[in-house]
């Protein structure tokens, strides 16, 4: 029945449980199921059916939650991965395969994955893999490449198995944060907040660039009861800017007078969630005026374009630049040449989980609670704008939904602050998914040149870069981009005389900031690309010409830096090699066998990747601490986005240590009581804060050896109450209780830093930008339908070297949900601004998109690196596009020089060629 | 705001005449328009009126109820001709979205890229209009007038959609385009219904979406093709710019008109093979 204010009574069956609840007219049943019945298990991630995440059963079918009017729940039988995980043994035997394949990652897409999957299983208890992809379709998912669900739902053997207490195990764990990500109850960003706390939505520029006029506030808030505060410019007491790059903090948390970006916050409205049911944002009192904006890199730098940051000229943020040798005499001389122009377009991270969070005042503290890559960058950040000491902010991260680099800068975090600040009440905010995609960062789009010249008989001789970064309204990562670019765009190969230049533009688009490769995966699209046109002009097969000029150990890179062991690529070449060679021979039998319009292609191309900062202090600190009972606590601080970093430290930890991982507690990340393991970015978690785990291990070790002065070889067994040491056949026992109890509760404890040793570059770009490089090579197959245009990948093989792989199963997690996301880039993805602020417009790839991949890894061992390993998060999505490309050029002998190749994009360039034959 | 839920037709019609509202089905195209704005308007849940449910095969023709979903229609026996939409159905967005997604829903948000509207026009869909004056049917090609915009009074629902019987071993297919396998909207789809007697093509039913504000029949060619031996249906050219003169596709995020008709060319082939059961590499 009706009411009088419009809200209906509903009944319903939740997980097995009779429920009523009110409902609004038109309420989500998502919005239902979290808000007033607890069921956070249910993510929301698009609110337009387009991600699946918050994908329910309704009477056994799945719907998505933010589809369906509460309403209509009216007498059926709800459930969620929550109650299938009490109710059904499907699911639970599910939730068991998921852990073993890997096949969560961050977790946020993991609740809507079961419970389609649920279903299917119900219906099916032996599906095809083409059953499982048509039942999890409408699930997205962006961390795991999908390959590892549809393995878990299929039922394939697995390669993880449990950490147990035995030492020398199979290093393949599951995650140990695994069963929250499956059962669902990981808390994310949005399910921190109690319901019915105070909400923040925010004002945004509707212009790519306006000048705006804040109307009557203080009217406003009087008029509307129910709103608690406005949030503006004027109530930030600290400094309103914030960036992540000294000198290139060029970001207002709400512009002032002039906005320079579509989606940029001017201001905020505090109140309860029932204000926002019926408030229109459009009806804020503020007026704009749009001005002409500057959308490309040329029109930014034309003389005319007005400045986005006076002393910026012509809207050059900055630039990089690395010089050896002299590429442009070597040019003139080299026996064979090639050069071209490359573009890509902004890309989305296109995490399921929106950006979000809660905050709380605590005895006259700020505690925030979010999701985020880089908890320490939050708190310099928060006391920079708030102005208050820095000991008065506490950051707690949730668990993150997904990051891939634009979690690194701040969104959420001082809205929450100044809210909580202003209103003493706690409060919460999530984003939009247009929200999140308007004004968060993006991958920069680039415009490249490149010339590389050769001798005849196939050694690189010259290489000349240029390359054009569009960085949007404000800096953030743009600097990193601008400089890490030119480092890494000659690839892992052996060039001597070498130039090459970037630029960051300014322009009024959302900021480019970090993604996946911070401009590399851009860069390796010229130049892997080019090299398959020099080999094909010099009749050298694109495998043999890699590997005659891979870099190889005791060879200058070309900022001059030698590495004496660790450099892998020609392993990853070996390793390709076979595959490389059958799959060419099978990709020409078909094509020689085939009369209809699909022609096969196999590309290869390869990466590399500097692990840590460049040439800056990049230090990781991991404490752990033993209490009276024998329980052991890590203090991990090292973020776990997805890729894995709680498992992977705690494994290196508990490996230094001599215990088996199954003892360890973690805890954190939380600034109070974890100390800093930096940011996870640039692939340096498992490098980094792996060393300072392994230093804090060993410290412990010898702590306890020194006890009871037994030798490096004991056997270290951490039990109730006590710790025993098997010592060349002797026992010892340290009575814990014995032993002097810290204010921590601890009664061994270590705290251990790692920094990796990097020099400066100097303004040729010349020294030691990184303590180690990771390597990678991918191999492509794909059907090119030459009829329509599309581009249909058939497999990958990726061999990378990682140096050590600590956890093999998490390895091949993140080079699956790399090479999905560098199959998105090559294939389909592109942020237009202002127009794909969607998931249904802006395109990553489905679980029917992604082919099987191979994974082969290879252990160079890096001399820097814990137990030999390198980092990979990045590595794994750099020559997965210019592979691409270059399989399409084989199957239908056009060269792509603009991704993403849509249908529509490589049919006019595949007519093109027909008519120019 | 209010939300009324009838439980049958009279009742509705009751409830369009006395408020303004927002006819609200299986949500999938509602939700999404709706953003994260509030809603500020009554709603009319058609879901629980017991005459929209079923799918009914009489003398004629099929009654499909207006909350037919498209997993429901997938379930239903159903003849070959019928094959096509079915195809269409499983191409509507995701399973979440064809479990509550209606068919009639699919053609009243009159969308340029709706999956379900060639399949129907193929398949020479009537819609059924109640109001309290009684009932009509319209054509589909007129009931969708433009982009958003379709015949119905605000004192009219659509009740069903009316499928006539043809010869039963008519055949029929569809085709998608899209840049992605799924969750993807069409850069052009084609659906036909093909009806052959001892190789000779005696009634044929074209139809192309994504290509112009209203998904068109390609009449030009379906005439031209009837009467002639299916072989023709081989030659590479047996679809030519020229029988593609009513379509007008644009330009746009997912590809350019011009490749959207070289598309089209190559699909119509295609998609007539495909309802022969003839072989050929799919999109």
């Amino acid at each position: 029945m009706s009411r009088l204010d419009g809200s209906t009574q509903v009944e319903f069956e939740l997980n097995g449980t009779k429920v009523a609840i009110n409902v609004r007219a038109g309420e989500r049943l998502s919005e239902s199921l979290r808000e007033q019945l607890d069921a956070r298990d249910v993510k929301i991630g698009c609110n337009a059916g387009d991600c699946g995440a918050c994908t329910v059963l309704m009477d056994g079918a799945p719907v998505c939650a933010c589809l369906v009017a509460s309403q209509q729940a009216e007498d059926t039988k709800i459930e969620t991965v929550s109650g299938l995980m009490k109710n059904e043994p499907k699911t639970v035997q599910l939730a068991e395969r998921f852990q073993e394949h890997g096949a969560a990652q961050c977790g946020i897409c993991t609740p809507g994955m079961m419970v389609s999957a649920t279903a299917l299983l119900r219906e099916n208890t032996d599906p095809s893999q083409e059953q499982v992809q048509d039942a999890l379709g409408g699930v997205l998912c962006r961390c795991t490449g999908y390959r590892k669900i549809i393995d878990a739902v299929c039922g394939v053997s697995a390669m993880a198995q449990k950490a147990s207490n035995a030492l020398d195990d199979d290093p393949s764990i599951q995650r140990l944060d695994g069963l929250a990500k499956v059962s669902g109850s990981e808390a994310f960003g949005d399910d921190i907040a109690p319901a019915g706390t105070l909400e923040i939505k925010i004002i945004r520029a509707p212009f790519a660039k306006c000048s705006f006029e804040l109307g009557d506030l203080d009217g406003f808030v009087k008029s509307n009861d129910a709103v608690v505060a406005v949030l503006t410019a004027a109530d930030i007491q600290g400094d309103n800017r914030f960036g992540v790059i000294p000198g290139f903090m060029d970001q207002p948390v709400f512009a002032e007078d002039i906005a320079k970006f579509k989606g940029e916050a001017v201001a905020a409205i505090v109140a309860p969630s029932v204000f926002f049911a019926s408030f229109n944002l459009v009806n804020f009192p503020v007026e704009w005026t749009q001005m002409e904006a500057v959308q490309t890199v040329s029109d930014a730098q034309n003389s005319n374009a007005a400045l986005l940051h006076e002393k910026h000229l012509q809207n050059v943020m900055c630039g990089g630049f690395v010089k050896r040798g002299d590429a442009q005499k070597a040019m003139a001389s080299a026996e064979v040449t090639v050069e071209g122009s490359f573009e890509s377009g902004f890309v989305e991270h296109a995490y399921i989980e929106p950006e979000a969070g809660f905050a709380q005042m605590v005895d006259g503290r700020v505690e925030i609670h979010a999701c985020t890559q880089a908890p320490v960058m939050d708190l310099d950040s928060l006391e920079i704008i708030l102005g208050i000491p820095r000991s008065d902010i506490r950051i707690i991260p949730s668990a993150v939904g997904g990051g891939f680099g634009s979690k690194l800068d701040i969104s959420v975090q001082p809205f929450l602050a100044l809210a909580v600040l202003k209103t003493g009440q706690p409060v919460r905010i999530c984003y939009s998914r247009a929200e999140s995609m308007q004004s968060t960062t993006k991958r920069h789009p680039s415009e490249i040149n490149l010339k590389i010249g050769a001798t005849k008989d196939g050694f690189i001789q010259s290489f000349d870069f240029y390359g054009e970064f569009n960085t949007g309204a404000y800096a953030s990562w743009g600097p990193t981009v601008a400089t890490r670019v030119p480092i890494h765009a000659s690839g892992p190969y052996l060039i001597p005389n070498y130039r090459a230049e970037s630029k960051g533009i300014y322009t009024n688009c959302p900021p480019s900031g970090a993604f996946r490769g911070f401009g590399v995966p851009q860069s390796a699209i010229a130049q892997e690309c080019l090299f398959d046109e020099i080999a094909e002009k010099l009749g050298l097969d694109a495998l043999v010409f890699r590997t005659q000029n891979a870099l190889e150990n005791n060879q200058s890179t070309v900022c001059g830096q030698v590495f004496k062991q660790g450099v892998g690529i020609k392993k990853c070449f070996e390793a390709l090699e076979p595959s490389w060679k059958q799959e060419c021979a099978v990709a020409d039998r078909f094509n020689k066998n085939t009369d209809g319009p699909n022609r096969r292609g196999v590309g290869i191309a390869a990466g590399w990747y500097g692990c840590g900062n460049t040439s800056l202090p990049n230090p990781s600190t991991i404490k752990a601490g033993i209490k009276l009972d024998g329980s052991l606590y890590l203090h991990q601080g090292a973020m776990d986005i997805g890729q894995g970093s709680n498992t992977v430290i705690a494994q290196i930890f508990a490996t230094a240590l001599g215990i088996s991982v199954a003892n360890i507690n973690i805890i954190g990340p939380d600034t109070d009581v974890t100390p800093d393991a930096g940011k996870t970015s640039a692939s340096r978690q498992t490098f980094v804060s792996g060393n300072a785990a392994k230093l804090s291990g060993f410290a412990m070790r010898r702590d306890i050896l020194d006890a009871v002065n037994a030798s490096e070889n004991a056997v270290i067994t951490i039990e109730k109450g006590h710790i025993k040491i098997d010592d060349q056949g002797q026992s010892h026992i340290i009575e814990l209780s014995q032993r002097t109890v810290d204010q921590e509760g601890y009664v061994f404890k270590s705290q251990e830093s790692y920094d990796p040793p990097t020099k400066p570059l100097d303004e040729n770009g010349q020294g030691e930008p990184y303590a180690q490089f990771g390597y990678a090579a991918h191999i492509a197959v794909v059907e090119v339908d030459t009829k329509l245009g599309t581009v249909k990948p058939i497999k990958f093989i990726a061999a990378h070297d990682v140096g050590k792989a600590i956890n093999p199963m998490l390895v091949e997690g993140q080079v699956h949900g790399g090479i999905a996301q560098g199959l998105g880039m090559a294939l389909m993805e592109e942020f237009i601004p202002g127009r794909t602020e969607n998931l249904h417009d802006y395109l990553i790839p489905t679980i029917g998109d992604v082919p099987p991949i191979e994974t082969k890894i290879i252990e160079e061992p890096d001399a820097h690196g814990p137990y030999g390993a390198k980092g990979l998060g990045e590595h794994v999505l750099i020559p997965t596009a210019p592979a691409i490309l270059n399989a399409i050029y084989k199957a239908c002998g056009v060269r792509m020089r603009r991704v993403p190749v849509t249908p529509s994009k490589l049919m006019t360039a595949i007519k093109e060629q027909n008519d120019d034959s | 705001m209010n939300y009324f839920r009838p439980a049958c037709l009279s009742d509705a019609l009751d409830v369009l005449q006395k408020h303004q509202v927002a006819i609200l089905a299986g949500g999938t195209d509602f939700f999404p328009s709706k953003g994260e704005q509030p809603i500020e308007v009554d709603i009319l849940d058609v879901t629980k009126i017991t005459e929209f449910n079923d799918i009914i095969e009489h003398d004629t023709g099929y009654r499909i109820g207006a909350n037919v979903t498209w997993s429901q229609l997938q379930k239903a026996d159903l003849p070959p001709v019928f094959d096509g939409l079915k195809l269409a159905g499983r191409e509507v967005g995701s399973v979440q979205i064809q479990n509550t997604g209606t068919l009639v829903g699919n053609i009243c948000n009159a969308s340029p890229v709706a999956d379900g509207v060639p399949a129907l026009l193929t398949l020479q869909t009537k819609v059924e209009i109640s109001s309290p004056a009684g009932m009509r049917l319209v054509d589909l090609g007129a009931f969708i007038q433009d982009i958003r915009k379709i015949d119905l009074n605000t004192n009219e629902i659509v009740s069903a959609l009316h499928v006539p019987k043809c010869a039963p071993d008519t055949k029929s297919s569809f085709l998608k385009l899209g840049s992605r396998k799924y969750l993807v909207i069409s850069i052009a789809m084609i659906a036909v219904v093909i009806h052959v007697e001892k190789d000779v093509i005696v009634d044929v039913k074209i139809a192309v979406g994504a290509c112009s504000k209203v998904a068109q029949r390609l009449t030009g060619l379906e005439s031209e093709l009837i009467g002639q031996n299916i072989s023709v249906l081989l030659q590479d050219d047996v679809v030519r710019p020229e029988h593609l003169s009513n379509l007008t596709p644009i330009d746009d995020v997912r590809g350019t008109g011009a490749y959207r008709l070289d598309a089209v060319v190559e699909l119509c082939r295609r998609t007539l093979l495909d309802a022969l059961e003839v072989n050929h590499v799919s999109p």
